[in-house]
């Protein structure tokens, strides 16, 4: 995008372009008024959102460093001393370490779950011609327009009257089950794409059917597994409705129904610090993965809305 | 590729399918035929009273005015969000400085500065915003007022989401806040993808930088923004409107009732007041609500798709 002998762009400094004193560009003088005239408004008007966008989350950050009482009285002043107190007390008495660990097995078995089960239902259905194909096909992305809650209130029965309530597994299960429209409905179109004649090859060459599946149609979908295991993995991670209304036991809380009973507990004993600590504890740890993955972050989860 | 093809597909269908028809699809035929029964959810009893739930449903003074809230959710917020995620995206994609032997219309510097800042809300938990906004918006000791306070406006100090007539739309606009970014990285995409010789040729017709926004970049991005808009109404309509509607107001639903949305009140009947059955015809309403929303986008949006 920058093509001249300018050093590349801090982010600071865009806010401030009309100060810059590199050669304008020469052609139509009217074409350059208003190319300039808008450029100085984009840079207004984004680093405004910008910031509108950061100062919640450094107000959080800065806020989980402070005690109590300048909390309450000045809730824009830096920390007066950082008191790492207030991460240690919600890691351990407010059982964020218990949140995080449930929220570990529970997204770990739910990932790899729909992965599985997605990518074997879409791989079906995207290279094998059978009566009801297609009726399969639309029922799995139909649940994708459904209204949930809709479906949780009966779902709510089904899983107490397999004691399924309240119980890690219980919650992997209904997380893949719900996860499975996008996943298949991404993955099908995904399969489609890949060239038939090396599965055909293979099968020729006296592979089975579910060995074609596992030892060369997988590995070569693995860009579509990365994008589409990126888009369950945040999904899962971040996932609240489901959990407020299947899990209803103090200890297998996960993190985000942790965090809003904490709320409300710490309401009461008044722990403010602790709980500002809990929410960007469990923050930081998506945040700095995206700014890692960035690139594969964004493809995961716009894969689905350009298609 | 005959040999065994049927043992294979019905072995690969099995589980995937068997799981989905057992937690998806069967509790939604389920809650359909529930909205016509008096099935309270804390007895397995229940007997069928026709369309009873469906005429209490429509005396519902409450239910109303979820409905009312849900489509305000549905219809605004992707008008807003989508719009002002257009405006970015054109912003961060066309507002850049044209530069010696540049092309004619470029990327604002620092673009992809933007965008990565931008998308931040989009990968946090809709549950944690909630209630990070549920303290900015305290009017003692929230960030919200506490800056108002330091720019002398000391005499404006909303209660927020205490207050009924501005709770909603103080709900809305954290939604708009987090969802904005999604749709500026999708949109640029999009943009990125149109050749800049288009532009070239409309600025030298003599078009603006405003008229090729509105002639150029919006209809060749028509259908991701129709898809879009799809997408952000179901959101509004479900998950995410729970999650901040039940998180950040009073009661859950606000004073007064003034931001209670479909989806909550669906939960409420069935997992607080135990009438299940009548939370399932909410449910169903929702549904209908639902399905309407996206058939008259598709229909409204359709348009001929724009080859390039």
């Amino acid at each position: 995008m920058k093509t001249t002998e300018t050093p590349a762009p801090l982010p600071a400094e865009s806010g401030a372009p009309i100060t810059k004193t590199d050669a304008p560009p020469p052609p139509p003088p009217k074409e350059k008024k208003e190319g300039t005239v808008l450029n100085v408004f984009s840079h207004g008007v984004l680093v405004i959102w910008a910031i509108m966008v950061v100062m919640p989350l450094l107000w959080a950050v800065m806020t989980s460093f402070k005690d109590d009482r300048s909390i309450f009285s000045s809730p824009w002043s830096l920390p007066d001393s950082l008191h790492f107190d207030n991460w240690s007390r919600a890691w351990t008495q407010a059982n964020m370490s218990d949140y995080f660990l449930n929220t570990v097995l529970v997204v770990g078995g739910s990932l790899i779950g729909t992965l599985v089960l997605g990518s074997m239902a879409a791989y079906v259905l995207a290279r094998f011609d059978f009566p009801g194909n297609r009726f399969i096909y639309y029922l799995f992305i139909g649940g994708m327009s459904f209204p949930i809650m809709l479906a949780l209130v009966p779902l709510f029965y089904v899983v107490n009257n397999m004691g399924l309530l309240n119980t890690i597994h219980g919650l992997i299960l209904v997380y893949i089950a719900y996860s499975l429209p996008f996943t298949v409905f991404f993955l099908t179109a995904f399969f489609r794409t890949l060239p038939t004649s090396i599965a055909e090859a293979a099968f020729v060459d006296g592979a089975s059917h579910s060995r074609t599946f596992f030892q060369i149609m997988l590995p070569m979908a693995k860009p579509g597994l990365v994008s589409v295991g990126i888009f369950n993995f945040l999904g899962q991670w971040n996932q609240y409705m489901l959990p407020t209304v299947l899990n209803t036991d103090p200890d297998k809380r996960v993190l985000t129904q942790g965090l809003v009973q904490l709320a409300v507990s710490q309401g009461y004993k008044g722990d403010w610090s602790g709980l500002f600590a809990g929410l960007v504890m469990a923050m930081l740890p998506v945040l700095a993965a995206y700014i890692v993955f960035q690139r594969q972050v964004v493809q995961g989860l716009t894969a689905g809305a350009l298609k | 590729m005959q040999h065994g093809k049927y043992r294979f597909i019905v072995g690969f269908l099995a589980l995937p399918l068997g799981l989905y028809a057992l937690f998806v699809v069967w509790p939604f035929i389920q809650s359909i035929y529930y909205s016509f029964t008096d099935w309270t959810g804390l007895s397995p009893e229940f007997k069928m009273v026709g369309f009873d739930n469906y005429s209490r449903m429509l005396d519902d003074e409450i239910f109303w005015k979820s409905l009312q809230h849900s489509l305000l959710f549905a219809l605004l917020l992707p008008v807003v969000t989508i719009s002002l995620a257009l405006f970015f995206a054109f912003m961060i994609n066309v507002g850049g400085r044209k530069r010696r032997n540049g092309p004619v219309v470029t990327g604002v510097r620092g673009s992809s500065f933007y965008k990565i800042v931008y998308f931040f809300p989009q990968v946090l938990s809709i549950a944690i915003v909630a209630l990070l906004f549920a303290f900015a918006y305290n009017p003692d000791s929230g960030a919200i007022n506490s800056i108002l306070r330091g720019i002398g406006l000391d005499n404006v100090q909303p209660l927020w989401l205490g207050d009924p007539d501005l709770a909603l739309w103080a709900v809305m606009a954290v939604l708009v806040w987090s969802t904005v970014g999604f749709f500026v990285v999708l949109f640029s995409a999009g943009m990125a993808s149109i050749p800049a010789e288009m532009y070239e040729a409309a600025l030298l017709d003599g078009a603006s930088r405003f008229t090729t926004f509105f002639r150029i970049t919006l209809p060749l991005l028509w259908d991701t923004v129709q898809s879009g808009w799809v997408y952000m109404g179901i959101l509004a309509l479900g998950a995410e409107s729970f999650a901040v509607v039940q998180i950040m107001t009073t009661g859950p639903g606000g004073p007064d009732y003034s931001t209670t949305v479909m989806v909550l009140y669906v939960y409420q009947k069935a997992f607080r007041d135990g009438q299940a059955a009548y939370a399932t015809t909410i449910g169903v309403a929702l549904l209908v609500v639902t399905l309407a929303f996206a058939a008259v986008v598709m229909r409204l949006g359709r348009r001929e798709r724009l080859e390039y």
